[in-house]
Protein backbone atom coordinates (compact mmCIF):
# COMPACT_ATOMS: atom_id res chain seq x y z
CA UNK A 1 0.00 0.00 0.00
CA UNK A 2 2.30 2.84 -0.96
CA UNK A 3 -0.48 5.35 -0.83
CA UNK A 4 -0.82 4.70 2.95
CA UNK A 5 2.17 4.46 3.72
CA UNK A 6 2.93 8.33 1.78
CA UNK A 7 -0.21 9.67 3.93
CA UNK A 8 1.44 7.77 7.21
CA UNK A 9 4.46 9.41 6.15
CA UNK A 10 2.86 13.01 5.38
CA UNK A 11 0.95 12.84 9.10
CA UNK A 12 4.85 12.44 10.89
CA UNK A 13 6.09 15.23 9.02
CA UNK A 14 2.99 17.47 10.13
CA UNK A 15 3.43 16.55 13.63
CA UNK A 16 7.10 17.14 13.46
CA UNK A 17 5.64 20.55 12.29
CA UNK A 18 3.26 21.31 14.54
CA UNK A 19 5.89 20.61 17.21
CA UNK A 20 8.78 22.20 15.84
CA UNK A 21 6.98 25.28 14.83
CA UNK A 22 6.17 26.44 18.53
CA UNK A 23 9.31 25.04 20.18
CA UNK A 24 11.35 27.57 17.49
CA UNK A 25 9.01 30.33 18.26
CA UNK A 26 9.97 29.52 21.88
CA UNK A 27 13.71 30.04 21.94
CA UNK A 28 13.04 33.12 19.48
CA UNK A 29 10.85 34.76 22.21
CA UNK A 30 8.17 34.78 20.35
CA UNK A 31 5.79 33.96 22.98
CA UNK A 32 2.65 35.39 21.22
CA UNK A 33 3.02 32.69 18.34
CA UNK A 34 3.49 29.61 21.00
CA UNK A 35 0.02 30.74 22.26
CA UNK A 36 -1.03 30.85 18.61
CA UNK A 37 0.30 27.12 18.16
CA UNK A 38 -1.63 26.07 21.26
CA UNK A 39 -5.31 27.65 19.75
CA UNK A 40 -4.31 25.87 16.16
CA UNK A 41 -3.65 22.64 18.22
CA UNK A 42 -6.82 22.83 20.51
CA UNK A 43 -8.70 23.70 17.30
CA UNK A 44 -7.30 20.57 15.59
CA UNK A 45 -8.95 18.48 18.51
CA UNK A 46 -12.24 19.86 18.21
CA UNK A 47 -11.94 18.88 14.97
CA UNK A 48 -10.50 15.51 15.37
CA UNK A 49 -13.44 14.53 16.98
CA UNK A 50 -15.82 15.99 14.96
CA UNK A 51 -14.19 13.99 12.18
CA UNK A 52 -14.93 11.06 13.90
CA UNK A 53 -18.54 11.51 13.23
CA UNK A 54 -18.42 13.38 10.22
CA UNK A 55 -15.22 11.61 8.46
CA UNK A 56 -15.61 7.89 9.29
CA UNK A 57 -19.03 8.13 10.08
CA UNK A 58 -20.49 10.07 7.19
CA UNK A 59 -22.76 12.11 10.14
CA UNK A 60 -22.64 15.95 9.27
CA UNK A 61 -23.16 17.46 12.51
CA UNK A 62 -23.75 21.25 12.55
CA UNK A 63 -23.52 21.40 16.32
CA UNK A 64 -20.83 19.83 17.85
CA UNK A 65 -20.02 23.68 18.96
CA UNK A 66 -22.22 22.59 21.78
CA UNK A 67 -19.94 19.67 22.88
CA UNK A 68 -16.90 22.09 22.68
CA UNK A 69 -18.92 24.79 24.57
CA UNK A 70 -19.98 22.17 27.53
CA UNK A 71 -16.68 21.24 28.03
CA UNK A 72 -15.39 24.67 28.27
CA UNK A 73 -18.13 25.27 30.78
CA UNK A 74 -17.30 22.49 32.64
CA UNK A 75 -13.90 23.50 33.18
CA UNK A 76 -14.95 27.11 33.80
CA UNK A 77 -17.94 26.37 36.38
CA UNK A 78 -15.78 23.85 38.16
CA UNK A 79 -12.66 26.58 38.30
CA UNK A 80 -14.80 29.29 39.28
CA UNK A 81 -16.22 27.48 42.62
CA UNK A 82 -12.85 26.35 42.96
CA UNK A 83 -11.53 30.19 42.99
CA UNK A 84 -14.03 31.03 44.77
CA UNK A 85 -13.73 28.63 47.58
CA UNK A 86 -17.85 27.51 47.39
CA UNK A 87 -18.16 24.02 46.97
CA UNK A 88 -20.82 23.18 43.66
CA UNK A 89 -23.51 21.43 46.50
CA UNK A 90 -23.62 20.97 49.71
CA UNK A 91 -26.41 18.63 49.86
CA UNK A 92 -26.74 15.65 49.85
CA UNK A 93 -23.41 15.72 49.42
CA UNK A 94 -20.75 18.09 48.96
CA UNK A 95 -19.04 18.62 45.67
CA UNK A 96 -15.95 20.94 45.11
CA UNK A 97 -14.91 22.73 42.77
CA UNK A 98 -11.34 21.97 41.52
CA UNK A 99 -7.85 23.46 39.83
CA UNK A 100 -7.01 20.14 38.44
CA UNK A 101 -6.67 19.82 34.73
CA UNK A 102 -6.92 15.63 34.96
CA UNK A 103 -10.42 15.94 36.50
CA UNK A 104 -11.77 18.91 34.70
CA UNK A 105 -11.17 17.12 31.73
CA UNK A 106 -12.27 13.88 32.81
CA UNK A 107 -15.62 15.85 34.14
CA UNK A 108 -15.75 17.47 30.80
CA UNK A 109 -15.63 14.22 28.76
CA UNK A 110 -18.22 12.93 30.60
CA UNK A 111 -20.53 16.23 30.38
CA UNK A 112 -19.99 16.26 26.95
CA UNK A 113 -20.59 12.40 26.31
CA UNK A 114 -23.61 12.65 28.20
CA UNK A 115 -25.32 15.45 26.07
CA UNK A 116 -23.68 13.83 22.85
CA UNK A 117 -25.49 10.78 24.15
CA UNK A 118 -28.93 12.52 24.22
CA UNK A 119 -28.51 14.85 21.24
CA UNK A 120 -27.54 11.64 19.70
CA UNK A 121 -30.16 9.64 20.22
CA UNK A 122 -32.57 12.41 19.16
CA UNK A 123 -30.87 13.43 16.55
CA UNK A 124 -29.93 9.90 14.63
CA UNK A 125 -33.43 8.93 14.07
CA UNK A 126 -33.38 11.44 11.41
CA UNK A 127 -30.76 11.76 8.64
CA UNK A 128 -29.72 14.16 5.78
CA UNK A 129 -30.41 17.13 5.80
CA UNK A 130 -32.74 16.47 8.71
CA UNK A 131 -30.24 15.56 10.86
CA UNK A 132 -27.83 18.31 10.45
CA UNK A 133 -30.52 21.13 11.06
CA UNK A 134 -31.54 19.25 14.06
CA UNK A 135 -27.74 18.90 15.59
CA UNK A 136 -27.71 22.90 14.76
CA UNK A 137 -31.34 23.28 16.85
CA UNK A 138 -29.42 21.49 19.89
CA UNK A 139 -26.73 23.17 19.66
CA UNK A 140 -28.51 26.87 19.72
CA UNK A 141 -30.77 25.69 22.74
CA UNK A 142 -27.51 24.96 24.60
CA UNK A 143 -26.04 28.10 23.45
CA UNK A 144 -29.36 30.56 24.30
CA UNK A 145 -29.60 28.33 27.41
CA UNK A 146 -25.99 29.54 28.54
CA UNK A 147 -26.66 33.03 27.30
CA UNK A 148 -29.55 33.41 29.86
CA UNK A 149 -28.28 31.45 32.68
CA UNK A 150 -26.65 34.25 35.34
CA UNK A 151 -24.92 32.21 37.27
CA UNK A 152 -22.12 31.21 35.35
CA UNK A 153 -21.74 34.95 33.82
CA UNK A 154 -24.75 34.75 31.43
CA UNK A 155 -23.53 36.81 28.02
CA UNK A 156 -20.49 37.87 29.91
CA UNK A 157 -18.85 34.37 30.38
CA UNK A 158 -16.83 33.47 33.19
CA UNK A 159 -13.21 34.30 33.92
CA UNK A 160 -10.50 31.85 35.35
CA UNK A 161 -8.12 33.64 36.85
CA UNK A 162 -5.12 31.46 37.08
CA UNK A 163 -5.07 29.15 34.29
CA UNK A 164 -5.69 24.96 35.84
CA UNK A 165 -2.95 23.03 37.54
CA UNK A 166 -1.62 20.04 35.91
CA UNK A 167 1.07 17.74 37.68
CA UNK A 168 4.84 17.83 37.05
CA UNK A 169 3.61 21.08 34.52
CA UNK A 170 3.30 24.79 34.99
CA UNK A 171 0.32 25.20 32.72
CA UNK A 172 1.21 29.34 33.01
CA UNK A 173 4.25 29.67 30.86
CA UNK A 174 3.49 28.98 26.85
CA UNK A 175 5.75 26.50 26.17
CA UNK A 176 4.62 24.03 28.48
CA UNK A 177 0.97 24.57 27.98
CA UNK A 178 1.45 24.49 24.26
CA UNK A 179 3.12 20.88 24.78
CA UNK A 180 0.33 19.66 27.17
CA UNK A 181 -2.34 19.97 24.41
CA UNK A 182 -0.27 18.69 21.77
CA UNK A 183 0.20 15.80 24.12
CA UNK A 184 -3.35 15.36 24.06
CA UNK A 185 -3.59 15.88 20.71
CA UNK A 186 -1.40 13.28 19.83
CA UNK A 187 -2.44 10.57 22.01
CA UNK A 188 -6.20 11.45 20.43
CA UNK A 189 -4.94 10.83 17.26
CA UNK A 190 -3.04 7.75 17.72
CA UNK A 191 -6.24 6.26 19.44
CA UNK A 192 -8.27 7.45 16.55
CA UNK A 193 -5.72 5.97 14.56
CA UNK A 194 -6.33 2.51 16.42
CA UNK A 195 -10.23 2.79 16.13
CA UNK A 196 -10.12 3.34 12.26
CA UNK A 197 -8.51 -0.34 11.89
CA UNK A 198 -10.28 -1.99 14.74
CA UNK A 199 -13.39 -3.67 14.50
CA UNK A 200 -15.77 -0.31 15.89
CA UNK A 201 -14.04 1.81 12.88
CA UNK A 202 -14.54 -0.71 10.37
CA UNK A 203 -18.26 -1.12 11.49
CA UNK A 204 -18.22 2.94 11.14
CA UNK A 205 -17.22 3.19 8.02
CA UNK A 206 -19.14 0.33 6.58
CA UNK A 207 -22.05 1.86 7.84
CA UNK A 208 -21.54 5.46 6.42
CA UNK A 209 -20.90 3.75 2.71
CA UNK A 210 -23.95 1.25 2.83
CA UNK A 211 -26.45 1.16 5.95
CA UNK A 212 -28.35 -1.34 4.19
CA UNK A 213 -25.76 -3.63 3.92
CA UNK A 214 -24.59 -3.49 7.48
CA UNK A 215 -28.09 -4.09 8.72
CA UNK A 216 -28.83 -7.03 6.54
CA UNK A 217 -25.52 -8.27 8.33
CA UNK A 218 -27.53 -8.25 11.76
CA UNK A 219 -25.40 -5.01 13.01
CA UNK A 220 -27.59 -2.17 13.90
CA UNK A 221 -26.35 1.03 12.29
CA UNK A 222 -28.18 3.44 14.32
CA UNK A 223 -26.16 1.79 17.54
CA UNK A 224 -22.73 2.07 15.87
CA UNK A 225 -23.54 5.64 14.97
CA UNK A 226 -24.61 6.78 18.53
CA UNK A 227 -21.24 5.48 19.68
CA UNK A 228 -19.26 7.29 17.20
CA UNK A 229 -21.08 10.62 18.13
CA UNK A 230 -20.54 10.08 21.77
CA UNK A 231 -17.08 9.11 21.40
CA UNK A 232 -16.85 12.08 18.30
CA UNK A 233 -18.69 14.32 21.41
CA UNK A 234 -16.21 13.56 23.88
CA UNK A 235 -13.55 14.55 22.28
CA UNK A 236 -15.13 17.91 20.88
CA UNK A 237 -15.40 18.45 24.51
CA UNK A 238 -12.03 17.87 26.06
CA UNK A 239 -11.04 19.89 23.36
CA UNK A 240 -13.27 22.53 24.71
CA UNK A 241 -12.03 22.04 27.98
CA UNK A 242 -8.14 23.19 27.19
CA UNK A 243 -9.73 25.65 25.07
CA UNK A 244 -11.03 27.03 28.40
CA UNK A 245 -7.91 27.27 29.67
CA UNK A 246 -6.25 28.63 27.05
CA UNK A 247 -8.15 31.95 26.63
CA UNK A 248 -8.72 31.65 30.80
CA UNK A 249 -12.64 32.58 29.62
CA UNK A 250 -15.38 30.74 28.29
CA UNK A 251 -18.60 32.52 27.28
CA UNK A 252 -21.36 31.55 25.04
CA UNK A 253 -19.32 31.98 21.70
CA UNK A 254 -18.07 28.78 22.20
CA UNK A 255 -21.15 27.28 21.57
CA UNK A 256 -22.22 29.25 18.50
CA UNK A 257 -23.27 28.09 15.82
CA UNK A 258 -20.20 29.81 14.15
CA UNK A 259 -17.86 27.51 15.60
CA UNK A 260 -19.44 24.35 14.59
CA UNK A 261 -19.29 25.86 11.13
CA UNK A 262 -15.30 27.10 11.77
CA UNK A 263 -15.13 23.10 13.00
CA UNK A 264 -16.83 21.91 9.45
CA UNK A 265 -14.22 24.21 7.35
CA UNK A 266 -11.19 22.47 9.66
CA UNK A 267 -12.38 18.91 8.06
CA UNK A 268 -13.07 20.17 4.61
CA UNK A 269 -9.91 22.19 4.20
CA UNK A 270 -7.71 19.48 5.87
CA UNK A 271 -9.84 16.35 4.17
CA UNK A 272 -12.59 14.99 5.55
CA UNK A 273 -11.97 10.95 7.30
CA UNK A 274 -8.06 11.74 7.01
CA UNK A 275 -6.28 11.36 10.54
CA UNK A 276 -4.79 14.48 9.99
CA UNK A 277 -7.42 16.00 8.25
CA UNK A 278 -8.64 18.34 10.68
CA UNK A 279 -5.13 19.38 12.49
CA UNK A 280 -3.88 20.80 8.51
CA UNK A 281 -7.01 22.63 8.54
CA UNK A 282 -7.05 24.42 11.94
CA UNK A 283 -3.62 25.12 11.28
CA UNK A 284 -4.24 26.79 8.02
CA UNK A 285 -7.58 28.55 9.51
CA UNK A 286 -5.42 30.15 12.07
CA UNK A 287 -2.78 30.98 9.94
CA UNK A 288 -5.18 32.52 7.49
CA UNK A 289 -6.66 34.49 10.48
CA UNK A 290 -3.47 35.74 11.69
CA UNK A 291 -2.10 36.71 8.85
CA UNK A 292 -5.01 38.33 6.83
CA UNK A 293 -6.59 39.68 10.17
CA UNK A 294 -3.89 42.15 10.51
CA UNK A 295 -4.68 43.56 7.16
CA UNK A 296 -7.78 43.26 6.39
CA UNK A 297 -11.02 42.92 8.88
CA UNK A 298 -12.77 40.45 6.14
CA UNK A 299 -9.88 37.80 6.58
CA UNK A 300 -12.58 35.55 6.09
CA UNK A 301 -13.08 35.98 2.35
CA UNK A 302 -9.54 34.51 1.83
CA UNK A 303 -10.69 31.78 3.82
CA UNK A 304 -13.97 31.58 1.99
CA UNK A 305 -11.75 31.71 -1.67
CA UNK A 306 -9.62 29.10 0.22
CA UNK A 307 -12.74 26.56 0.97
CA UNK A 308 -13.82 27.03 -2.61
CA UNK A 309 -10.81 25.91 -4.38
CA UNK A 310 -10.82 22.95 -1.77
CA UNK A 311 -14.75 22.00 -2.74
CA UNK A 312 -13.81 22.38 -6.52
CA UNK A 313 -10.27 21.23 -7.18
CA UNK A 314 -9.60 19.12 -4.38
CA UNK A 315 -12.06 17.13 -3.08
CA UNK A 316 -9.88 15.05 -0.64
CA UNK A 317 -8.63 18.43 0.92
CA UNK A 318 -5.10 19.17 1.27
CA UNK A 319 -4.36 15.59 2.44
CA UNK A 320 -6.22 14.46 -0.60
CA UNK A 321 -3.94 16.76 -3.00
CA UNK A 322 -0.93 15.66 -1.43
CA UNK A 323 -1.31 11.99 -0.16
CA UNK A 324 -3.96 10.42 -2.68
CA UNK A 325 -6.93 8.86 -1.80
CA UNK A 326 -7.79 6.89 1.35
CA UNK A 327 -6.67 3.17 1.46
CA UNK A 328 -8.46 0.55 3.16
CA UNK A 329 -7.94 -3.11 3.28
CA UNK B 1 -42.12 -35.37 6.48
CA UNK B 2 -39.20 -33.27 7.71
CA UNK B 3 -40.65 -29.86 9.69
CA UNK B 4 -39.77 -26.80 7.85
CA UNK B 5 -37.38 -24.57 8.74
CA UNK B 6 -39.25 -21.44 7.36
CA UNK B 7 -43.07 -21.21 6.74
CA UNK B 8 -44.53 -18.33 5.67
CA UNK B 9 -48.74 -18.67 6.14
CA UNK B 10 -51.39 -15.92 4.67
CA UNK B 11 -48.45 -13.16 3.93
CA UNK B 12 -49.77 -10.03 2.35
CA UNK B 13 -48.54 -6.69 1.73
CA UNK B 14 -49.93 -3.87 0.07
CA UNK B 15 -48.59 -0.50 -1.02
CA UNK B 16 -51.82 1.96 -1.42
CA UNK B 17 -54.20 -0.14 -3.60
CA UNK B 18 -51.19 -2.53 -4.96
CA UNK B 19 -51.15 -5.87 -3.65
CA UNK B 20 -47.70 -7.11 -3.82
CA UNK B 21 -48.16 -9.95 -1.54
CA UNK B 22 -51.45 -11.52 -1.66
CA UNK B 23 -52.16 -14.66 0.86
CA UNK B 24 -48.70 -16.34 0.12
CA UNK B 25 -48.02 -19.55 1.67
CA UNK B 26 -44.54 -21.08 1.41
CA UNK B 27 -42.12 -23.00 3.55
CA UNK B 28 -38.83 -24.14 2.87
CA UNK B 29 -37.71 -27.64 4.03
CA UNK B 30 -33.81 -28.35 5.19
CA UNK B 31 -31.83 -29.27 2.37
CA UNK B 32 -33.81 -27.88 -0.64
CA UNK B 33 -33.89 -25.28 -2.86
CA UNK B 34 -37.26 -23.72 -3.39
CA UNK B 35 -36.80 -21.48 -5.87
CA UNK B 36 -39.75 -18.30 -6.83
CA UNK B 37 -40.26 -17.45 -10.10
CA UNK B 38 -42.62 -15.10 -11.72
CA UNK B 39 -42.82 -12.40 -14.33
CA UNK B 40 -41.52 -9.34 -13.75
CA UNK B 41 -43.15 -6.91 -10.72
CA UNK B 42 -45.06 -9.95 -9.39
CA UNK B 43 -43.82 -9.45 -6.21
CA UNK B 44 -41.10 -11.81 -5.87
CA UNK B 45 -37.99 -8.98 -4.48
CA UNK B 46 -41.01 -7.71 -2.00
CA UNK B 47 -41.42 -11.38 -0.79
CA UNK B 48 -37.83 -11.89 0.07
CA UNK B 49 -37.93 -8.40 1.86
CA UNK B 50 -41.00 -9.85 3.63
CA UNK B 51 -39.40 -12.47 5.19
CA UNK B 52 -35.81 -10.71 5.77
CA UNK B 53 -37.48 -8.02 7.34
CA UNK B 54 -36.96 -5.44 5.30
CA UNK B 55 -41.04 -5.11 4.71
CA UNK B 56 -43.10 -5.22 7.12
CA UNK B 57 -46.24 -7.29 6.32
CA UNK B 58 -49.53 -6.05 6.84
CA UNK B 59 -51.17 -9.64 7.58
CA UNK B 60 -50.18 -13.33 7.73
CA UNK B 61 -47.12 -15.13 9.89
CA UNK B 62 -43.89 -15.82 9.00
CA UNK B 63 -42.10 -18.67 11.06
CA UNK B 64 -38.57 -19.53 11.20
CA UNK B 65 -37.47 -22.73 13.24
CA UNK B 66 -41.35 -23.18 14.26
CA UNK B 67 -41.07 -19.48 16.12
CA UNK B 68 -43.08 -16.54 15.00
CA UNK B 69 -40.32 -13.84 13.49
CA UNK B 70 -43.16 -11.65 12.35
CA UNK B 71 -42.37 -8.91 14.67
CA UNK B 72 -38.75 -9.48 14.87
CA UNK B 73 -37.08 -6.40 12.13
CA UNK B 74 -34.58 -7.04 9.47
CA UNK B 75 -31.60 -6.88 12.18
CA UNK B 76 -32.27 -9.66 14.87
CA UNK B 77 -33.84 -12.02 12.09
CA UNK B 78 -29.99 -11.78 10.33
CA UNK B 79 -28.71 -12.62 13.90
CA UNK B 80 -31.44 -15.55 13.80
CA UNK B 81 -29.42 -16.71 10.44
CA UNK B 82 -31.82 -15.78 7.71
CA UNK B 83 -28.80 -14.16 5.40
CA UNK B 84 -30.39 -12.40 2.38
CA UNK B 85 -28.53 -11.38 -1.04
CA UNK B 86 -29.45 -8.87 -3.22
CA UNK B 87 -30.36 -8.47 -6.54
CA UNK B 88 -28.24 -5.32 -7.17
CA UNK B 89 -24.75 -5.97 -5.59
CA UNK B 90 -25.09 -4.30 -1.81
CA UNK B 91 -21.10 -4.42 -0.87
CA UNK B 92 -18.86 -2.13 0.67
CA UNK B 93 -17.44 -0.40 -2.40
CA UNK B 94 -14.63 1.18 -0.42
CA UNK B 95 -13.45 -2.35 1.28
CA UNK B 96 -11.59 -4.71 -0.46
CA UNK B 97 -13.11 -7.99 -1.63
CA UNK B 98 -11.65 -9.79 1.84
CA UNK B 99 -12.71 -6.65 3.98
CA UNK B 100 -16.02 -7.18 2.69
CA UNK B 101 -16.04 -11.15 4.14
CA UNK B 102 -14.19 -9.97 7.19
CA UNK B 103 -16.83 -7.67 8.10
CA UNK B 104 -19.69 -9.83 7.64
CA UNK B 105 -17.54 -12.89 9.42
CA UNK B 106 -17.31 -9.98 12.31
CA UNK B 107 -21.29 -9.02 12.38
CA UNK B 108 -21.52 -12.78 12.89
CA UNK B 109 -20.01 -12.54 16.25
CA UNK B 110 -22.08 -9.30 16.47
CA UNK B 111 -18.81 -7.34 17.21
CA UNK B 112 -18.86 -4.25 17.36
CA UNK B 113 -16.96 -2.09 20.10
CA UNK B 114 -13.38 -3.05 19.69
CA UNK B 115 -11.56 -0.20 19.58
CA UNK B 116 -7.58 -1.38 19.70
CA UNK B 117 -6.88 -4.32 18.14
CA UNK B 118 -6.50 -4.43 14.47
CA UNK B 119 -8.83 -6.33 12.06
CA UNK B 120 -5.77 -6.08 9.31
CA UNK B 121 -4.31 -8.63 11.93
CA UNK B 122 -7.00 -10.58 13.05
CA UNK B 123 -6.13 -13.96 11.89
CA UNK B 124 -9.59 -15.27 12.71
CA UNK B 125 -11.39 -13.13 10.70
CA UNK B 126 -8.92 -13.02 7.60
CA UNK B 127 -8.89 -17.29 7.63
CA UNK B 128 -12.72 -17.68 7.60
CA UNK B 129 -13.11 -14.41 4.94
CA UNK B 130 -10.21 -16.43 2.99
CA UNK B 131 -12.31 -19.74 2.96
CA UNK B 132 -15.34 -18.18 1.84
CA UNK B 133 -13.55 -16.63 -0.91
CA UNK B 134 -11.91 -19.74 -1.63
CA UNK B 135 -15.10 -21.40 -2.33
CA UNK B 136 -16.47 -18.98 -4.65
CA UNK B 137 -13.30 -18.61 -6.55
CA UNK B 138 -12.27 -15.29 -5.43
CA UNK B 139 -9.34 -15.70 -3.23
CA UNK B 140 -6.94 -14.60 -5.78
CA UNK B 141 -8.37 -11.19 -5.88
CA UNK B 142 -8.92 -11.00 -2.15
CA UNK B 143 -7.08 -7.61 -1.66
CA UNK B 144 -8.87 -5.87 -4.92
CA UNK B 145 -10.92 -2.70 -3.84
CA UNK B 146 -15.07 -3.51 -4.69
CA UNK B 147 -15.31 -0.84 -6.77
CA UNK B 148 -12.54 -2.54 -8.86
CA UNK B 149 -14.12 -5.50 -9.31
CA UNK B 150 -16.15 -6.83 -12.27
CA UNK B 151 -19.84 -7.07 -12.03
CA UNK B 152 -19.98 -11.02 -11.91
CA UNK B 153 -16.98 -11.18 -8.94
CA UNK B 154 -19.42 -8.75 -6.81
CA UNK B 155 -22.23 -11.18 -7.90
CA UNK B 156 -19.77 -14.16 -6.14
CA UNK B 157 -18.38 -11.48 -3.44
CA UNK B 158 -22.03 -11.20 -2.46
CA UNK B 159 -22.53 -15.02 -1.85
CA UNK B 160 -19.08 -14.90 -0.30
CA UNK B 161 -20.31 -12.66 2.39
CA UNK B 162 -23.27 -15.11 2.73
CA UNK B 163 -21.25 -17.81 3.92
CA UNK B 164 -19.53 -16.21 5.95
CA UNK B 165 -22.45 -15.05 8.32
CA UNK B 166 -23.12 -19.15 8.44
CA UNK B 167 -27.00 -18.98 7.96
CA UNK B 168 -29.72 -21.07 8.61
CA UNK B 169 -31.50 -19.96 5.56
CA UNK B 170 -29.85 -18.46 2.10
CA UNK B 171 -33.15 -16.11 0.78
CA UNK B 172 -30.96 -14.98 -2.50
CA UNK B 173 -32.31 -12.67 -4.96
CA UNK B 174 -31.49 -13.73 -8.68
CA UNK B 175 -27.78 -14.30 -7.58
CA UNK B 176 -27.30 -15.10 -11.37
CA UNK B 177 -27.99 -12.06 -12.64
CA UNK B 178 -26.15 -10.57 -15.18
CA UNK B 179 -22.54 -14.02 -14.90
CA UNK B 180 -23.07 -15.05 -18.50
CA UNK B 181 -23.42 -18.66 -19.54
CA UNK B 182 -19.74 -19.84 -17.96
CA UNK B 183 -20.69 -18.40 -14.36
CA UNK B 184 -23.86 -19.30 -14.06
CA UNK B 185 -22.99 -22.87 -14.94
CA UNK B 186 -20.47 -22.66 -12.33
CA UNK B 187 -22.80 -20.95 -9.49
CA UNK B 188 -25.32 -23.70 -10.48
CA UNK B 189 -22.70 -26.16 -9.36
CA UNK B 190 -21.72 -23.96 -6.31
CA UNK B 191 -25.59 -23.83 -5.28
CA UNK B 192 -26.41 -27.50 -5.76
CA UNK B 193 -23.89 -28.54 -3.01
CA UNK B 194 -24.72 -25.45 -0.96
CA UNK B 195 -28.09 -26.52 -0.20
CA UNK B 196 -27.02 -29.28 2.49
CA UNK B 197 -25.33 -26.82 4.57
CA UNK B 198 -28.67 -24.46 4.33
CA UNK B 199 -31.98 -24.52 2.57
CA UNK B 200 -32.42 -21.82 -0.55
CA UNK B 201 -35.15 -19.62 -1.23
CA UNK B 202 -34.21 -18.76 -4.33
CA UNK B 203 -35.63 -16.08 -7.15
CA UNK B 204 -34.04 -16.82 -10.04
CA UNK B 205 -35.07 -15.33 -13.92
CA UNK B 206 -32.53 -17.73 -15.35
CA UNK B 207 -35.30 -20.70 -15.98
CA UNK B 208 -31.98 -23.59 -16.71
CA UNK B 209 -30.64 -22.70 -13.56
CA UNK B 210 -34.17 -22.64 -11.74
CA UNK B 211 -35.13 -26.39 -13.68
CA UNK B 212 -31.50 -27.42 -12.85
CA UNK B 213 -31.67 -26.91 -9.05
CA UNK B 214 -34.93 -26.38 -7.62
CA UNK B 215 -36.17 -29.43 -5.40
CA UNK B 216 -39.74 -27.11 -5.68
CA UNK B 217 -40.57 -24.53 -7.57
CA UNK B 218 -43.58 -21.61 -6.39
CA UNK B 219 -44.81 -19.13 -9.32
CA UNK B 220 -45.44 -15.84 -8.25
CA UNK B 221 -47.75 -14.00 -10.36
CA UNK B 222 -50.13 -10.83 -9.47
CA UNK B 223 -48.59 -11.18 -5.61
CA UNK B 224 -50.22 -14.47 -5.80
CA UNK B 225 -48.82 -18.06 -5.79
CA UNK B 226 -50.11 -19.72 -8.83
CA UNK B 227 -48.82 -22.83 -8.84
CA UNK B 228 -46.53 -25.15 -7.15
CA UNK B 229 -44.49 -28.61 -7.88
CA UNK B 230 -41.15 -29.69 -9.68
CA UNK B 231 -39.57 -28.85 -12.51
CA UNK B 232 -41.54 -31.48 -14.41
CA UNK B 233 -44.76 -30.09 -13.08
CA UNK B 234 -43.92 -26.60 -13.56
CA UNK B 235 -43.05 -27.33 -16.87
CA UNK B 236 -45.91 -28.73 -17.85
CA UNK B 237 -48.70 -26.71 -16.33
CA UNK B 238 -51.00 -24.95 -18.52
CA UNK B 239 -51.55 -21.90 -16.17
CA UNK B 240 -47.70 -21.24 -15.74
CA UNK B 241 -47.44 -21.79 -19.82
CA UNK B 242 -49.88 -19.09 -20.27
CA UNK B 243 -49.08 -16.74 -17.44
CA UNK B 244 -45.43 -17.02 -17.16
CA UNK B 245 -43.41 -18.89 -19.39
CA UNK B 246 -45.94 -18.25 -22.38
CA UNK B 247 -43.57 -16.96 -25.08
CA UNK B 248 -40.33 -19.11 -23.36
CA UNK B 249 -42.17 -22.17 -23.86
CA UNK B 250 -43.63 -21.43 -27.10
Amino acid sequence: MPEFVTEHRLNILLALILLGGPLVAHYADEPFLVTLATRATILALAGVGLNIALGLGGLVSFGHAAFFGLGGYAVGILASHHQNYEPLMTSPFVINGTNQMLVLWLVAIIVSGLAALVIGALSLRTSGVYFIMITLAFAQMIYYFAISWPAYGGEDGLSIYVRNAFPGVNTLRPLDFFLLCYAVLIVVLIAQWKMTGARFGIALQAVRQNEGRVAALGLSPYKIRLAAFVISGMVTGLAGALYADLNRFVSPSMMSWHLSGEIMVFIILGGVARLFGPVVGACLFVLFEHAFGSVTEHWQFFLGAALLAVVLFARGGFIGLVAGRVRHD
Amino acid sequence: MTEPVLALSGLSKSFGALKVTDGVELDLRPGEIHALIGPNGAGKSSLIKLVAGELTADAGSIRFDGREISDLDQIERARLGLTRTFQVSSLIPEFSARGNVMFAAQARRRSIFGFFRQVSRDRELIDEAMAALDRVGLASRASVRVSELSHGEKRLLEIAMALAMRPRIFLMDEPMAGLGHEGSQKLIGFLDQLRSEAPILLIEHDMDAVFQLADRISVLVAGKIIARGNADEIRNDPEVRTAYLGEDAA
